[in-house]
């Protein structure tokens, strides 16, 4: 558990930072919180030649409005996020799937744009910030570009990145409880501190007893957070009501390519989603 | 023994939920863990380990490696192998078990991936961890060898192709009437095959060891995470040729064994060769990734079991036979360990016939050995499984079945078929216990109701009766199953001229709070508050005798041992105060420390002015020597026999195949209880780990023999949130066999456990057509077993 050795840099602005990434030579990775970063380094599966630090520049952290998007920090701790008032009022899935993150230790070091950034999909996150339809901010040295979540990760740990790009901020549409919104995180782990087998994020909107709109996203099922584009299809217009939801969550797992490990195979990753889906989808249906 | 030996002690600190003196430096980080040690020119050692199951090694070349920048040398392992011996086996449990040779460092051939194959020592750690990457090996892979049967064909591929065998031992076991002739009358014959994983020990502490050479003398200071300081010097000395004499070892704080530390590792060895070589001071420690490789495994048995049973359900014959396996060398005790469990199968019930035969087996996987239990929760489990499997045939409550078989409280001492004596015990008080605290009959009225529902959550009720065998052991029937080291324990007492006392033990704890403990037992003894004791322990120098700490033998054996040194000071006292007094001996009165003549309490000394005046030695008897310290080395004359009555209450969603521990309720009798906090903190840790068996952990290798569960990423160990509250409690049956009464408790829970979760999910299940689902029970296991059987259930409609 000792990491090879690699230079470090603190950058104390964005746009130090950036400077920093468009200047580094071989290979270098982003310190955002650590909690994925460093078990890699340790097991020495990474071996930068630069690791840039980003954890003392005030502005990527804090959570503020604008206009009907709520604009959060990319180095916002999971722990800050679980306590941000205007998170729990617009983004209540954001808040109650960030609690489920690791343990308290990581989530007062981890941060969202670090969990988004390392884009793996057996992380909760990036599946919720798809599912909530947000945006993500890259500082670049042409300046800033928005990338929607849906084109943002694009394989196995990999994202639409460019080597000297660093996501500063994540923006959500706001989705209150009093627009109809419902929303429920399902998560499937074996113990609490590990990974999902599955995880099921969704957002239903209803009126007047029947779904108007529903956002799904899927949590390790394949090599991406995928949504569940069949299963929200089916449920609009359907009654909130159990049988209806179960029909729809039977298409949850169409199109998913799950990956096998020694908790589950692609088959049980499948039915996992067909389950968790129902019960998320009519858990956040059924909200007051 | 003289009459005062059996004097009755004024218990004021025996049973009291003392605070462990150790916690407030422990919880506090001001702790001497071997990787905390550090002595002037400290060099650090890193070690290459094989990256596959089973290879021929064609070339090491360490040279790259020394050209980095901070190493100090670097060797392969033919450049090591002149001075270091074998790794030893303690325990060859039958004549003509198969031993072969395992060279701390591998030569010429890996057997398991983590098998070293070179060393670097740097200035510090890093650069010792970079320069291993420049060691460079050829490898010609050679075939695994990783399932049991398998191993045993005939054109297997061989572990150690100079033995000609993957057989280890066959170790046969057959008492009471012929199995045979007892099965054939029976009404009811039950077989089942049962699979326990391969498991990681894992101590909160990883393993360390640093080794200081005194070139002047000769002499080396070893500091080892080791359960067994005493044993490992012996070992060490016999490995590397260091004499006995010159090598001292020391075991510092150790956080944890669990058995895991219970050995004699090529690190060790390696460690001080090292530093022999070098003439320089050498320290190693394990990564958590690089112990789940080296650091030696438990269970991994498959266990073929039948019970020959009356249409009543009572019990006639039972026949086990085991494949372990060993993985790749033996250690220690790693041919034991299944042998420790084949007294075990018979468990509390009465029967008639017993057979048992254990084959070990080589492959190609890390070694095996002892782990929480060693034996006992393998056993245990597979009689209480299949005591619920028969009480599911034969229409039986599985609590019913098993008060038919026990062997009841007046038939103590009771002799066993597999020939154990037991001394004491009441099984029906702690199960009529259990059952009251349970709520069983609502939960079987529970139960019911969601059955005919059909709900999709599912309740399962588990039931485990246990013993187990603790207090290892009588020397001779150590000697009667080929262990080559005996039972006893040593314990000494110090009367200090100021009135405080240090006791010396031959355990070495690791977590247990033996410090506490020793000090509650001297204390009652003495008359001494318990805070004017000291417990030294876990250092050849100041405590040079000892057996060490594994089997839940250290009160059992060291306790005792202790409570009889501090009664021989008290008999040495007593001399001394009837010759100050000027009183004959059996006219004194000894309460609270202090000697008072009868009928005249103002003639007194207590016991702290006695332990002045021997000092002086102004005054003492004639002929008496000028101390009243003592020593006390015990070998036991049986076993302990702690047991209990667990009950596991379970809801398992049929849908996911999620298993939730609704409720558990334990009730132990551990014999005496001396500190009824420690004894709770080890009933808890001990039910996580036999839980974590059953729900969780598993080391799992892929076809080519790889550790897929490398980390703690997918060796999945349960933590607070993950277990249910836990409801212990006890019923106190003194043991017959030691002053103390005590039975120990380290493994109580682990060996109860995971047939209880178990059984309960089984139980939840058995409606749907389930009849096992193997272990760990994790959800997509679960969720199999439901399907097989709903499939099956379906191709009979």
């Amino acid at each position: 558990m000792i990491p090879a050795a690699f230079d470090y840099a603190r950058p104390e602005t964005v746009d130090e930072a950036v400077r920093t990434l468009a200047d580094a030579r071989g290979e270098t990775k982003v310190l955002a919180g650590g909690q994925s970063l460093l078990p890699i380094l340790r097991l020495r599966l990474a071996f930068p030649d630069l690791v840039v630090d980003i954890g003392r520049i005030p502005e990527l952290r804090g959570v503020r409005e604008d206009g009907d998007k709520l604009v959060i920090g990319a180095m916002t701790t999971h722990h800050a996020v679980i306590h941000d008032p205007l998170v729990r009022q617009y983004a209540g899935l954001l808040a109650e799937a960030t609690a489920e993150v690791g343990d308290p230790a990581v989530r007062h070091r981890g941060t969202l744009g670090g969990s988004l950034a390392h884009a793996d999909p057996a992380s909760d996150l990036p599946a919720v910030v798809l599912a909530l339809d947000g945006e993500l901010v890259a500082a670049g040295p042409q300046g800033r570009r928005t990338i929607p979540a849906r084109d943002f990760f694009t394989d196995y740990l990999q994202t639409a990145l460019e080597p000297d790009e660093l996501l500063v901020e994540v923006r959500l549409p706001k989705t209150a409880a009093a627009d109809g919104w419902g929303f429920h995180y399902e998560k499937f782990h074996r113990v609490a501190q590990s990974w999902a087998i599955v995880g099921v994020a969704a957002m239903v909107r209803r009126d007047d007893g029947r779904i108007t709109e529903s956002r799904i996203g899927l949590t390790n099922m394949g090599t991406t957070p995928v949504r569940a584009e069949a299963t929200e299809a089916a449920l609009v217009g359907a009654a909130a009501e159990p049988d209806p939801v179960a029909r729809a969550a039977e298409a949850a797992a169409d199109g998913t390519h799950p990956s096998s490990d020694v908790s589950a195979s692609p088959e049980y990753r499948e039915h996992l989603a067909r389950v968790l889906t129902r019960r998320a989808v009519l858990a956040a249906a059924r909200m007051e | 023994m003289t009459d005062q030996l059996t004097d009755r002690v004024d218990q004021r600190e025996v049973g009291r939920a003392r605070p462990r003196k150790e916690d407030a430096r422990l919880v506090t980080g001001q702790t001497n863990w071997t990787d905390n040690i550090t002595v002037p020119g400290l060099l650090h050692m890193a070690i290459l380990r094989s990256p596959m199951a089973h290879a021929r090694i064609d070339r090491v070349d360490v040279a790259p490696a020394r050209e980095r920048p901070g190493v100090i040398a670097a060797f392969s392992g033919r450049d090591l192998a002149e001075g270091l011996g074998s790794l030893p086996c303690a325990w060859p449990v039958t004549e003509d078990i198969v031993l072969p040779d395992h060279p701390p460092i591998a030569v010429d051939e890996v057997r398991y991936a983590g098998d070293p194959v070179a060393v670097v020592v740097a200035r510090d750690r890093y650069a010792a961890a970079d320069a291993l990457e420049a060691v460079e090996v050829d490898y010609t892979p050679l075939p695994p060898v990783l399932d049991l049967e398998d191993a045993l064909a005939d054109d297997a591929p061989l572990v150690h192709s100079d033995k000609g065998t993957n057989r280890c031992y066959v170790w046969p076991l057959a008492t009471g009437l012929n199995y045979d002739e007892v099965r054939a009358r029976a009404d009811v014959v039950l077989k089942r095959r049962y699979t326990h994983q391969r498991l990681i020990p894992n101590a909160m502490e990883p393993r360390a060891v640093v080794v200081s050479p005194q070139a002047a003398s000769g002499e080396y200071t070893l500091y080892s995470a080791t359960q067994i300081p005493h044993i490992l010097r012996i070992m060490l000395s016999v490995v590397t040729g260091v004499p006995e004499h010159k090598l001292r070892v020391i075991a510092p704080d150790v956080g944890g064994g669990f058995g895991s530390k219970l050995q004699v590792y090529g690190e060790e060895a390696l460690a001080l060769a090292v530093a022999r070589k070098l003439g320089r001071p050498v320290k190693w420690t394990e990564s958590r990734s690089e112990g789940y490789l080296a650091t030696h495994h438990g269970r991994a048995q498959i266990q073929d079991i039948e019970v020959a049973a009356t249409r009543e359900g009572k019990l006639l014959g039972l026949k086990v036979d085991l494949l372990a396996d060993m993985g790749a060398y033996l250690m220690l005790v790693t041919p034991g360990i299944p042998i420790l469990g084949a007294f075990m199968y018979p468990a509390i019930y009465k029967m008639d016939a017993y057979s048992f035969t254990c084959t070990g087996v080589f492959t190609t996987k890390t070694p095996t050995d002892a782990y929480r239990g060693a034996g006992r929760p393998e056993a245990t489990f597979a009689i209480e499984r299949i005591m619920d499997e028969l009480a599911a045939e034969l229409d039986l409550d599985p609590v019913e079945l098993r008060r038919r078989n026990w062997i009841e409280h007046n038939e103590f001492p009771y002799t066993t078929i597999a020939g154990l004596t037991y001394d004491s015990g009441n099984y029906e008080a702690a199960t009529e216990k259990a059952l009251a605290r349970f709520g069983y009959d609502d939960l079987r009225a529970e139960q019911q109701k969601r059955n005919e529902s059909g709900d999709a959550v599912r309740l399962g009720i588990g039931v485990s009766t246990y013993t187990e065998m603790c207090g290892l052991a009588p020397s001779r029937v150590l000697r009667d199953l080929r262990y080559a080291a005996g039972g006893w324990e040593a314990a000494s007492i110090r009367m200090l001229p100021t009135g405080k006392v240090e006791v010396v033990t031959g355990t070495s704890p690791h977590g247990q709070g033996h410090v506490t403990s020793w000090s509650q037992i001297a204390a009652d003894v003495l008359g001494v508050p318990f805070e004017d004791v000291e417990v030294l322990h876990g250092d050849t120098l100041t405590s040079p005798q000892g057996m060490d700490t594994y089997g839940s033998r250290s009160l059992v054996v060291g306790g005792a041992a202790v409570h009889h040194a501090a009664k021989k000071v008290v008999a040495k006292a007593r001399k001394v105060a009837a010759h100050l007094l000027e009183a004959s001996e059996g006219d004194l009165d000894f309460k609270d420390g202090v000697f008072s003549v009868k009928g005249s309490p103002e003639a007194r000394k207590t016991i702290q002015e006695i332990a002045f005046e021997t000092f002086s030695s102004h005054d003492l008897p004639d002929g008496m020597e000028p101390t009243i310290n003592a020593e006390h080395l015990l070998d036991p004359e049986n076993f302990s026999y702690p047991h209990g009555t667990h009950l596991c209450a379970v809801e398992v969603d049929t849908e996911t195949g999620h298993v939730r521990i609704r409720s558990y309720v334990c009730v132990d009798d551990v014999g005496r209880v001396i500190n009824p906090m420690i004894v709770e903190g080890q009933v808890h840790g001990g039910l996580a780990q036999g839980i974590a068996q059953a729900l969780y952990e598993e080391a799992v290798y892929d076809e080519e023999g790889n550790l897929v569960s490398g980390t703690m990423a997918d060796y999945l160990v349960p933590g607070a949130p993950d277990l249910p509250e836990f409801v212990t409690d006890r019923t106190e049956t003194p043991a017959a066999s030691n002053p103390l009464g005590v039975k120990g408790v380290g493994e109580a829970g682990t060996i109860a456990s995971t047939p209880a979760v178990v059984n309960a999910i089984v139980d939840a299940l058995r409606p749907l057509g389930v009849t096992d689902v193997p272990m760990p029970c994790a959800p997509q296991r679960v969720w199999q077993a439901i399907r097989q059987a709903r499939a099956a259930k379906e191709a009979t409609v």
